[in-house]
């Protein structure tokens, strides 16, 4: 039994004592728990100091379900390495900024968070396709309940439409895994990379593509890629503040985790053919976010909508093809955890005082809340990818690695960065410039404590992230340089392999990929 | 290692510790440490430069690596050259001085300690951008004091057009970074690196552009940078609102340093722009266009900082004319006396502003010069010395940007000379109608304290002789060579004369004969407001880009495109599922005999088939 | 052990008419008749009809198989009365009517 297998399976013990223990016990327990949970998972970065490689590591492969084979298989590398401490380090700071607003059903809402987190550290760390899906089913329950029963006033059209949405994707998911496993006799991920690496298993262009859409698909939703992303304003506004900040800073990355660990690897060929849409589709998405974002009169949906906008980037970095781009993806998926996390939990602090989303409600904030306001500015700048902030970092890289694909890509999806200084800091103007109203002077009072121990860590990595990046930047740098040779190597294979007899590709998909391949 | 580092770092300790610690420290503390910290870091510079002379090749510094992706690496790395140690001292030395003023000025302001905790880290981020040794580095500093600028404009936050003014000037200069970005992802790509030293060294084996290619295209990109930073056409319209600042800041940031980064950046990367002759003249022209429309704007304002402001971003338009002609030096020299009498000019007005309670509209002012005759005296230096008056140091730099421009182009010399009397005129405008004349108001005035007029002192000896004092392009000579050699005294006589014209008309106009200027005005009558109005041009912005922007996301993308078409699609597949389900529902009557009788038609139906199958295939056997 | 002739000669087919009778009865009873313990008879009369077919074929084929199976559908058919009279009893308690269509809280 490594360190990982007990990071994995402390939330869901966490899970069962905080259901059998009464229910007065139940927030402390959670606290702890996580803490608790988040201070062993720190001991995983060990392997990752230093010089990291694309290695995994505390690897256990055991045997779940003898027929069909499906394994328990799971381990950890650069890729999932931060998005699990990212998980982890969220979900105690969930509890904390949880800790006076829900009243309701205490019980089942800490112990549904355990869940979420048993769920989402499943997903990043799971090697088997099928442990994979079904741990990414796992997170739906939990969110799916944390929006439905302590949500706002049309929580169950929003719970329903999230779940409904979500569940469409993934079951092309499944069917897609289904019938890799008919065809490589195995759900065990790295050994379907090997028999695909080796030529043993060849997936003709006629597989490549619809598999690679019922995964990305399923992945695009959770991203969420325009179009289909309007699930993710409701949720947002539905949500309870603590609710949002998993969903956006962590569910999310469940998306662009998905398309980078299995999209790329397994079907380069048909990734690179589809490249040009999906940068289309995600640079749409940025300007299209970020503009939408712009004339939100509710604060949770402006910053949903920037999500879809900052999630474009992610996106776009991703299918450039370039170790910039990725790397810069990969960064920016944290990028986007931390900041938008903070903006949500900043968003639901102001809603525990005034009982309003509306930007309207708000204005002149900082007369009467300060550091709250110092806080907002921080995270509005470090939204808006000022340097010295983390995602300045991402946004540079990604847009590089555009760049280096089409300088009219970088020039595109650089108008979102200039979008998100517009209503990003329009919203900052109208809320909390100007002279405090009535409502404002009444309600709003400045920071506490314990909201500032929750936020504090979040500030804290916005700088560190955005000036000291080697730490966290190598073993992510290691991971893609591998992802991007496995998705190479099934390009030359399509490029170089004589068409198949069963299923000739059509020449103009071989001249784009040809293309791609020159291009690079 | 000559540690560097520490130049930024002391503003950026005194930002830290009176951001963190200054709401609960005295006005003392907070001024000390916030003119403590600066002043530090010009004797650190100092230091420095006297251990690094002469300097005839760029010293580097090495730290750390910042980020490091594949190919692309990009370290921490300062350095210094000529180029870098001239605007150090201009922006620490300047920069105290202004600090020094403020703790002044800003006395009776709430906020203090936030103030002079922006105006530290402002210091920080513009060090950090003349010090940076590569192209991202420096994005950090431009970014950074973006920010500060933007902090420091919304000061006031109280008042709407102060946040607006705030939001105006981050957004536009973020149109200019947009170009800057792409700017250096092209040079990353075309050159392999960020790094100041690789870049120009690759630059200089290519080949001269005569057709616009890659060079071009960088160096245009670059050129919108700088012009959102420098407050060019077509991006120059949030300097003029930039004066909603406290005057310090508008002095510090919007004079005298940040708005010149622009200057800076591209005489730094002159190695590339000298291989793009489209893009210098292209920027000799958005020079020139943005010197000659300033200025006229300049002439018509009422408002002594707008007046200034509009100024700054004339002689601005000049240092770019400068640059565009090849004349980098001279741009530079111009920038450094440049910030010598344009924040001795804003610092001034911001001691008559004192002086008269917060009154800036000049129709209000006038024969000032008796009551507070310390700040008439310094700002009077400044005046002559914007004017161009001889051996004064804007006459220095003018007349080395006019010769310039003149062995360039004569059609754009002569345009510059007559941009440099309509100077002379709008300056001498502003000084007649505050200080001469008879009081038009109705607030006591009282000359400001020693500690805002020592700063002014030091500065008007700077504007008097900072051009003798400091020959900036004999000081540059060893990266920017001197093409054309020799002055050439008839240019210098036109120059000259061009400024004591402007003096002379405006002394006609508002203190010989004060009607004139109504009735020039009202004959021009459109034209004059035209100008007036700064030729409409925020209005044409809001009604071409602001509006249709907001509203068309609002109807177009928000309400039509997410609302109703997108989200109409997938609720409407939810509901297509829900009307079949309505469908099927009635068959749930509810009573049990129905279901029951279901069951009955079902195996009815399920018997006729299967004997019909069974019949079909010949019976059972 | 050798097979058992039929006492009389009742052919088998007398057995599945009558069984077929029953059980039509049954389902007649069920769809028209409007009392829940009727309804519920009659269900009891489709049981039986079926455990008549079993019986008959069981040892038609001297085979054990169907008499297994009545004694299973007879053991079901208890338990069900049991529990089907509780319902009904519940039913009748709770809404004092046993009229088969006036219990449709089923419907949506």
């Amino acid at each position: 039994m490594t360190l990982l297998d007990i990071v994995l399976f402390l939330p869901l013990v966490a899970f069962i004592v905080i259901l059998a223990l009464p229910k007065t016990l139940s927030r402390t327990l959670a606290l702890a728990t996580s803490m608790g949970i988040f201070i062993v998972s720190l001991g995983l970065l060990a392997p990752f100091l230093g010089k990291p490689t694309s290695a995994v590591s505390f690897e256990t492969n055991l045997i779940w379900i003898q027929s069909p084979a499906i394994r328990y298989h799971i381990s950890l590398d650069g890729l999932g390495l931060w998005l699990l401490l990212l998980s982890t380090m969220l979900t105690p700071l969930c509890v904390l900024i949880s800790w006076n607003y829900i009243t309701d059903r205490v019980k089942e809402y800490y112990a549904f968070l355990l869940l979420l987190e048993f769920g989402v550290i499943g997903v990043f760390v799971s090697m088997d396709l099928f442990l994979f899906y079904v741990f990414w089913e796992v997170t739906l329950v939990p969110m799916y309940f944390l929006i439905g029963i302590w949500g706002h006033d049309r929580r169950i059209y929003a719970t329903v439409k999230f779940f409904l949405y979500t569940m469409a994707g993934s079951v092309l998911m499944l069917a897609a895994i289904l019938y890799l496993y008919s065809r490589a006799g195995t759900f065990d991920y790295p050994m379907i990379l090997q028999l695909l690496s080796s030529g043993r298993l060849q997936l003709t262009a006629a597989e490549q593509l619809p598999l690679f859409l019922a995964f990305f698909i399923a992945f695009a939703i959770k991203v969420p890629l325009f179009p289909l992303h309007t699930w993710l304003p409701d949720a947002h506004v539905e949500a309870p503040t603590a609710g949002s900040v998993m969903l956006a800073s962590v569910m999310l990355k469940m998306g662009t985790y998905g398309i980078v660990r299995f999209c790329l690897p397994m079907f380069g060929n048909a990734a690179h053919q589809c490249a040009p849409v999906i940068i289309a589709l995600a640079i749409i998405g940025i300007i299209y976010g970020a503009l939408v974002a712009l004339v939100q009169p509710n604060m949770k949906k402006l910053v949903a909508y920037s999500s879809v906008s900052h999630l474009g980037f992610v996106v776009l970095g991703i299918f450039t093809f370039t170790q910039q781009g990725m790397d810069g993806a990969v960064y920016q998926m944290l990028n986007h955890g931390i900041s938008t996390g903070a903006l949500f939990m900043l968003v639901g602090f102001l809603y525990e005082r005034n009982h309003s989303l509306e930007i309207k409600s708000y204005g002149g904030v900082a007369n009467v809340a300060p550091v709250l306001s110092v806080i907002f500015m921080v995270t509005t700048l470090a939204s808006i990818g000022l340097p010295v902030l983390n995602n300045f970092v991402g946004e540079f890289l990604v847009l590089q690695g555009a760049a280096i694909v089409s300088w009219k890509y970088a020039a595109l999806a650089g108008l979102g960065v200039i979008f998100s200084a517009c209503y990003m800091l329009w919203l900052y103007q109208r809320a909390f410039f100007g002279e405090a109203g009535e409502g404002v002077r009444h309600h709003i009072t400045d920071i506490n404590k314990r909201e500032l121990l929750a936020i504090a860590p979040l500030v804290i990595l916005m700088v560190w992230m955005g000036t000291g990046t080697s730490l966290f930047l190598k073993p992510i740098t290691a991971v893609n340089a591998q992802i991007l040779e496995q998705s190479k190597i099934n390009v030359e294979y399509q490029v170089k392999a004589p068409p198949a007899p069963s299923a000739e590709p059509a020449p103009a998909t071989t001249a784009a990929v040809v293309e791609v391949a020159r291009a690079r | 290692m000559h540690h560097l580092w520490l130049i930024p770092f002391f503003p950026l300790a005194g930002f830290l510790v009176n951001g963190i610690f200054g709401r609960r420290f005295s006005k003392g503390l907070v001024s000390m440490v916030a003119v403590g910290s600066v002043a530090l870091s010009f004797a650190w510079a100092l230091k420095c430069l006297l251990a690094l002379a002469p300097l005839e090749t760029p010293h580097v510094e090495r730290y750390f690596m910042w980020i490091q992706s594949g190919s692309l690496a990009i370290p921490y790395e300062l350095s210094v050259d000529r180029l870098t140690a001239i605007m150090l001292m201009v922006v620490t030395g300047i920069g105290s001085l202004i600090h020094i003023y403020a703790t002044g000025y800003m006395h009776d302001e709430d906020g203090f300690y936030r103030f002079f905790a922006y105006l530290n880290l402002f210091m920080f981020f513009m060090l950090t951008l003349v010090l940076a040794n590569n192209y991202l580095l420096l994005f950090v500093g431009w970014e950074g004091v973006g920010l500060c600028s933007y902090l420091l404009i919304g000061y006031y936050f109280l008042k709407h057009s102060a946040s607006t003014a705030g939001n105006k000037a981050f957004i536009v200069n973020r149109i200019g970074d947009f170009g800057f970005s792409l700017a250096m992802f092209l040079i990353f790509i075309t050159f392999g690196s960020l790094d100041f030293q690789k870049v120009f060294e690759a630059a200089k084996a290519v080949p001269v552009e005569v057709s616009a290619g890659m060079m071009t295209a960088i160096c245009l990109l670059l050129l919108v940078g700088a012009a959102g930073k420098s407050a060019q056409i077509p991006l120059y319209v949030w300097l003029p609102d930039a004066m909603e600042g406290p005057t310090p800041v508008s002095a510090l940031i919007h004079a005298a340093t940040m708005v010149t980064a622009g200057v800076y950046m591209v005489a730094r990367s002159a190695a590339i722009f000298t291989k793009a002759p489209i893009a210098m003249e292209t920027v000799a022209w958005v020079g020139l266009a943005t010197a000659v429309m300033a200025a006229t704007i300049g002439m018509t304002q009422f408002d002594i900082k707008k007046v200034y402001a509009y100024s700054t971003v004339s002689q601005l338009g000049y240092m770019f004319l400068a640059l565009g002609v090849g004349a980098f030096s001279a741009g530079i020299w111009h920038v450094v006396t440049h910030a010598f009498f344009k924040a001795l000019l804003f610092l001034g007005a911001g001691s008559v502003i004192h002086a008269l309670h917060h009154e800036q509209d000049m129709r209000n002012m006038g024969g000032l010069r008796t009551k507070i005759p310390i700040t008439f005296a310094v700002l009077a230096c400044a005046w002559i010395a914007i004017s161009g008056v001889p051996f004064t140091s804007g006459w220095y730099s003018k007349e080395a940007i006019l010769g310039a421009v003149h062995h360039h182009s004569p059609l754009m010399y002569w345009i510059g000379v007559a941009t440099a009397a309509v100077t002379a005129f709008y300056v001498s405008r502003s000084m007649f109608m505050t200080f001469f004349g008879e009081y038009r108001g109705h607030a006591h005035p009282h000359e400001s304290p020693p500690v805002m007029w020592v700063p002014l002192a030091v500065l008007a000896v700077l504007s008097l002789a900072g051009g003798f004092l400091f020959n900036v392009p004999h000081i540059l000579e060893p990266l920017f060579p001197v093409e054309h050699g020799g002055h050439d005294i008839m240019l210098e006589i036109i120059g000259s004369a061009a400024g004591l014209v402007g003096i002379g008309l405006a002394y006609v106009m508002y203190v010989a004969s004060p009607g004139l200027p109504d009735s020039i005005s009202s004959s021009l009558g459109g034209v004059y407001r035209l100008v007036y109005n700064k030729y409409y041009v925020d209005e044409a912005y809001d009604a071409t880009v602001v509006r249709p922007l907001v509203s068309g996301s609002r109807t177009g993308l928000w309400q039509f495109g997410d609302v109703w078409l997108i989200d109409g699609v997938v609720n409407g597949m939810g509901g297509f599922a829900r009307w079949i389900g309505g469908g099927v529902r009635t068959l749930q009557s509810g009573s049990i005999r129905s279901y029951a009788a279901w069951v009955v038609a079902g195996a009815v139906i399920f018997i006729i088939a299967a004997g019909a199958i069974a019949g079909s295939n010949g019976g059972l056997r | 052990m050798p097979p058992i002739p039929l006492p009389t000669a009742v052919p088998l087919t007398y057995y599945l008419i009558l069984s077929a009778i029953l059980f039509a009865l049954g389902v007649a009873g069920f769809l028209f008749r409007k009392s829940l313990i009727t309804v519920f008879m009659s269900i009891e009369l489709m049981l039986n009809a079926v455990n008549l077919t079993f019986v008959t074929f069981s040892y038609q084929h001297k085979q054990v198989d169907g008499h297994l199976f009545t004694f299973f559908v007879m053991v079901v058919a208890a338990a069900e009365a049991a529990v089907g009279l509780a319902i009904i009893l519940t039913v009748f308690k709770n809404r004092g009517t046993l009229a088969v269509d006036e219990i449709d809280s089923l419907k949506l």
